[in-house]
């Protein structure tokens, strides 16, 4: 596992509170992880805080699973 | 009760009738401000006749990456920002008939847009430290309208609809959002009116008498306080009765 998404996955076990062993790379983060659509706003703030990277809106609209995270996080980070 | 201390503050419109007022209260309950104004002068003398750590940051609200600007420099300026206050309004009164587009197009973009801009910076910095509060100044006409003022009251009515949906959003993170409505408050313009039209006016008004900016001020204050995180998406009426509602 990269260290990418050791680290999205650690902020995702944070803000909506779930147990890491759901956190998988496929996961929804609104249909499996009950996250709602201010959660997902505040996860994208945090992913942006963490990794030095910018998220704009049409990117982060299209990020709905813990892997659409790690990978634009991947791609897009300096 | 409603002790600000260690709390900061960006009050627009700040050195205006009301928004000096509402500033006033904010310091004098223990809040640190961020005084804005699209007069550089007058909000410096009026940042320094406040005493205390009070940055001033001027700012055309008409212009939209200046008002985009603002909160992030609040926050530079002060550390955090706990309370935003969208008190700057202007009016170009006309009947409908006669009402230019720039008429219209300005007192919304001043009026209400800045106020969604500066609302939807806010909750940013206010979302991640869980806590958040956002009071605009509307005014009675806003629910009562008044002729000669479509737009004005269209954008305070706006400013209701705008409040009540981002208190929705925001509730579960500790930030609250609410509106304080006033009716006829002193001014420089309400003194120079003649004597036989101000009879006029407060014989509209069950109190008998215009209001004081100091009455804005205290709404804003209870709003702003901890003491107030139950209360959100509303509108507090301090016009002396002229309107129930």
């Amino acid at each position: 596992m990269s260290e990418t998404a050791d680290r999205v996955k650690k902020i995702v076990v944070e803000h909506l509170g779930v147990e890491a062993d759901k956190v998988t790379e496929d996961a929804s983060f609104i249909d499996d992880l009950g996250a709602d659509s201010l959660d997902i706003v505040e996860l994208v703030m945090a992913f942006e805080e963490e990794f030095g990277v910018e998220i704009p809106d049409d990117a982060a609209e299209k990020i709905t699973t813990v892997k659409d995270a790690i990978t634009f996080i991947d791609e897009n980070k300096g | 009760m409603f002790d600000l201390t260690g709390m900061t503050a960006l009050v627009t419109g700040a050195s205006g009738g009301i928004g000096s007022a509402v500033a006033q209260a904010l310091a004098a309950q223990g809040a640190r401000l961020a005084v804005s104004g699209s007069n550089l002068a007058k909000l410096e003398a009026f940042r320094d006749g406040l005493g205390g750590d009070h940055v001033a940051l001027p700012c055309d609200l008409s212009d939209g990456a200046a008002v985009d600007a603002l909160v992030p420099s609040a926050v530079a300026a002060l550390g955090k920002l706990d309370i935003l206050v969208n008190n700057a309004g202007v009016t170009r009164d006309n009947l409908v008939m006669r009402m230019k587009d720039e008429e219209w197009d300005m007192v919304i973009r001043v009026n209400l847009e800045a106020a969604f801009r500066l609302a939807r910076a806010a909750a940013r910095p206010m979302m991640k430290a869980r806590f958040g509060r956002i009071v605009s100044i509307t005014s009675v006409v806003g629910t009562t309208g008044n002729p000669g003022q479509a737009n004005y009251a269209a954008s305070k009515a706006g400013l209701v609809g705008m409040s009540k949906a981002l208190a929705q959003e925001l509730a579960s993170r500790g930030i609250t959002v609410n509106c304080v409505a006033p009716g006829f408050i002193t001014s420089p313009m309400t003194d120079a009116l003649p004597d036989a039209q101000k009879e006029a006016l407060n014989a509209r008004i069950p109190a008998g008498k215009m209001g004081e900016g100091a009455d804005i001020g205290a709404a804003v204050v209870y709003l702003a306080s901890r003491e107030a995180g139950y209360v959100t998406g509303q509108t507090v009426h301090v016009n002396g009765g002229m309107a129930m509602i």
